[in-house]
């Protein structure tokens, strides 16, 4: 049989026009983001620990569309529009947060989203961490902070630890990927919750590099996500 | 004529053949499905049928589900390349450990309901099956509160009419789940044999001890669930008041002394071999009468599609009968050194003297010397023996100068320096970091090993048992019990009969919260228990704690309910190669993390209670989400 080039042309023509027919849905392009703040002040987080749960009702089925806050306790997502409701759940963050006044447990909000949205959701944390000022010298990273403890009324809790993490990396808290070096203090030891002071010492890195990163972190008794300081880059 | 001839044949034909009854042409029995009013005629129809249901229990770890299931939590490394994710990941999805099987729940309600209703089986008969599917029931919902908390109580086969909210259950109480199980287990005792020869099904044995377990569980979580109080849930669907704890205890001591003054049948601790290693790991595989031990058991059956491949996975390597199908369960020197010495005294093994110089063993054996005897029971140490063949285990020799000569397999051989002859330098067992299939913690697991010629091979397998029930377990429960009852002489006496089997002849006066907990690790690892049994004591946050385990953090605090345990650590040997020195061909040890556990394993509190997917909660608008998730 001759082999008729013809046919190929005929068979790229098809399938240019079957092919590539468009999808029947645009992909998500609405950007919902924000952060968590306490009076306009950032709280940070552990990476990838504190979720935040989108629910769409009305369409049968319902789950959570789930995204997790950043170390600087900002999130975003794209999504379509429509109204939505939020939720930080039960037990995560180190803050309360939309807490109903009988049950004590927390409602959602709602979200009507119809285009690009910036959203900042208003927390109160159990404690902040004031003024950390994070130095180092002779590999030696020594960290300087005040404590400043924000709910007093009867939810108040106590301090368990306060940390100071090092890491070769950005991301610094106290998994243990997050850290290369830490050092502890118990909440009962400290004097002076206006200075408290904490130094460890950096391993050695290898491969080698002349930075790290470091950050406070505070437990407070009875819940499991830390609150931190900002991430600083500090130069061996 | 002839046509005449052939229209009477037609005639003939269509007057017997086609008019058949309607209703007797259509009424044909089928053959592959047997009716149910047959089946429930007949008592090997039935019993076939619960062999079914009681195959479908689950377990945490079991010989059918592999090895890996045995392998978490730090108490071993598993030594497949496959596998290194385990020791690899920081953590555990909340979804880890999940179970909703009610298509389960609803085959063993539609079970009870059918042989009620059976008119034609004999009265024992149907007692006893009946009791055997309830029992296999409250088995499996324990299974599903210790992993899930409070769930939908459902006891009766559910109908679909078209409304689909009725058929919407919320989920019920976590202790009322406990309670279930309780209650079930008194009602059914009596109707199951008490034999303790009867281990595959049900006896009265096994109905009391889950529910001496139950109610020690259901104790626990009240009492030291005040630890956590972000563990539970407003509608008490996860978490149990802790005024309910005391009861809970008694219940569990009472079911528990049941079995112990023999009302369920003669179950004693097995000790029919003099070296009491031995005895120890042949808990696990003897299968005859002597066993009075097991109380309810997975059987396996060697030449049936029942079978199990524990003994081919795990293995030593050098005496391996399926090639390089071996050694994949390595114990940990976490549990190692957690074995007891013999004056009841904890104590690291002793690499190093108190300069820090290595200790020099002129036996391999001699480091693991005056412990406990169910050391040798757990686990195969460098020099122990494995179906009479010595396994093979040093990591290379150690030469005068500190560094260490060696080679990343047995079959590369090389010159020690100074000699001229190629030898081996390295154990044929491993170990070596990274050599998949052979120990690289030093060590090899004994528990459930099948002694058995072929067990090794994968055309034969082990028919060795799981035991989910045994009895050494209800002495424990009971002694828990007693202890949190404040009833310290009695635990003391239920503690000290264990110990005194495993070679702790020196009876204990002193009990504490931290020796229950260690005597229930050491005796019932590898059993499916750690988990479990860390979750209640709501201990598993504190000893996964995701920061890295120096090798202080191995050596101290042994014996501590509370000690860290995030990574699994090996104990290599090495041989001390130094012509001229008195120590030359002696044994030195060295702790070592193998270089694939990166991960620290972090327990979160929304590892507490698994997580309930979303297309349950879709389904079922009452179920409530678990705390912290």
């Amino acid at each position: 049989m001759k082999f008729k080039y013809q046919y190929i042309f005929l068979l790229a023509i098809m399938c240019l026009a079957t092919a590539c027919k468009k999808d029947t849905y645009d992909a998500p392009q609405i950007t919902l983001k924000g952060r968590l703040v306490y009076n306009g002040e950032a709280i940070n987080l552990e990476y990838n620990q504190v979720p935040l749960e989108l629910y769409q009702p009305g369409f049968g089925k319902t789950g959570a569309i789930t995204t997790t806050f950043g170390q600087d306790g900002t999130y975003s997502m794209l999504l379509f529009s429509g109204n939505y409701k939020a939720i930080i759940p039960n037990g995560q963050g180190p803050f309360r947060w939309n807490e109903n006044a009988t049950t004590g447990r927390r409602d959602t909000v709602n979200i009507n989203l119809t285009g690009d949205q910036t959203l900042d959701l208003p927390v109160t944390p159990y404690y902040l961490i004031r003024n950390p000022q994070i130095t180092v010298s002779n590999r030696v990273v020594s960290a300087s902070f005040g404590v400043n403890k924000i709910i007093t009324d009867a939810n108040a809790r106590d301090i368990q630890s306060v940390f100071l993490f090092v890491n070769k990396t950005q991301f610094v808290a106290g998994a243990n990927d997050y850290k290369i070096a830490s050092a502890e203090l118990a909440g009962n030891a400290i004097t002076n919750a206006n200075n408290v002071s904490l130094s460890v010492t950096v391993p050695a890195i290898s491969p080698t590099q002349n930075y790290v990163f470091a950050r406070v972190g505070l437990k407070v008794a009875g819940i499991e996500d830390l609150i931190f300081s900002p991430v600083q880059k500090l130069t061996l | 004529m002839k046509r005449a001839y052939k229209a009477i044949i037609l005639a003939a034909v269509l007057t017997t053949g086609a008019c058949r009854k309607d209703n007797e042409y259509l009424d044909v029995q089928p053959k592959q499905v047997i009716p149910t009013e047959t089946l429930f005629s007949d008592p090997v129809l039935v019993l076939s049928a619960l062999a079914n249901l009681y195959d479908r229990q689950l377990d945490f770890s079991s010989l059918d589900n592999g090895w890996a299931s045995f392998v978490d939590f730090s108490e071993a490394f598993p030594s497949e390349n496959g596998s290194s994710g385990i020791v690899q990941r920081n953590g555990w999805g909340y979804g880890e450990w999940g179970t909703w099987d009610y298509t389960y729940i609803r085959e063993l309600n539609l079970f009870i309901q059918r042989a009620n209703a059976s008119t034609t089986l004999n009265a024992a008969d149907k007692a006893r099956f009946l009791a055997e599917a309830r029992f296999l029931r409250a088995n499996y919902y324990f299974e599903i509160v210790k992993r899930m908390g409070g769930v939908p109580l459902i006891t009766d086969p559910l109908e679909f009419t078209g409304d689909v909210v009725s058929l919407q259950k919320p989920r019920a109480k976590e202790s009322d789940i406990y309670d279930f199980v309780i209650s079930e287990a008194e009602a059914i005792k009596d109707q199951l044999p008490a034999s303790s020869d009867e281990k595959a099904r049900a006896t009265k044995g096994a109905a009391l001890a889950m529910e001496a377990r139950a109610a020690l569980y259901a104790a626990s979580i009240a009492k030291y669930g005040v630890n956590t109080p972000q563990v539970s849930l407003p509608g008490n669907e996860v978490g149990i008041p802790a005024n309910l704890a005391n009861g809970y205890y008694t219940k569990a001591l009472a079911a528990a002394q049941q079995i112990i003054n023999g009302s369920a049948g003669s179950y004693q601790l097995y000790k029919e071999i003099p070296n009491l290693s031995e005895n120890f790991a042949s808990i696990f595989y003897d299968k005859s009468g002597k066993n009075k031990e097991s109380i309810w058991v997975e059987d396996f059956k060697t030449g049936s599609t029942k079978v199990h491949s524990y003994t081919v996975n795990n293995q030593p390597y050098s005496s391996s009968e399926e090639g390089g199908d071996a050694g994949r369960l390595n114990p940990s020197l976490n549990i190692v050194e957690a074995f007891e010495k013999l004056d009841n005294t904890y104590a690291p093994l002793a690499t190093t003297d108190a300069n820090g110089n290595p200790i020099y063993y002129t036996q391999q054996q001699d480091i693991f010397a005056g412990r406990d005897a169910r050391l040798e029971g757990t686990v195969i140490i460098p020099g122990g023996v494995f179906k009479s063949q010595a396994v093979d285990i040093w990591a290379g020799y150690q030469l005068a100068d500190g560094s260490i000569f060696s080679s990343s397999d047995a079959t590369a051989l090389r010159e020690l320096p100074g000699t001229t002859q190629n030898i081996q330098v390295i154990g044929r067992d491993g170990p070596a970091n990274g050599k998949e299939f052979r120990t690289q913690t030093g060590f090899y697991i004994r528990k459930y090993m099948d002694p058995a010629t072929g067990s090794g091979r994968r055309g034969r397998r082990s028919d060795v048992a799981f035991i989910r029930y045994r009895y050494a377990e209800v002495l424990l429960n009971a002694a828990e019990a007693a202890f949190e009852l404040n009833q310290t002489s009695l635990a003391l006496g239920y503690l000290n009969q264990v110990r005194s089997r495993a070679g702790l002849t020196t009876p204990l006066t002193q009990i504490n919260f931290d020796r229950i907990v260690h005597e229930r690790r050491v005796e019932l690892v590898f059993e499916g228990h750690t988990l479990f049994d860390m979750k209640r004591w709501r201990l598993a946050h504190v000893v996964w704690d995701g920061n890295q385990m120096s090798v202080d953090d191995l050596k101290s605090n042994i014996g501590l309910a509370t000690k860290r345990n995030t990574q699994p650590w090996g104990l290599w040997p090495y041989k001390y190669y130094n012509p001229g020195s008195p120590n030359n061909g002696k044994w030195i040890y060295k702790e070592v993390k193998p270089n694939l556990v990166t991960g620290a394993n972090r327990f979160q509190f929304g590892n507490y209670y698994s997580q309930i997917g979303n297309d349950i909660l879709s389904n079922n608008p009452k179920i409530v989400k678990q705390p912290n998730q």
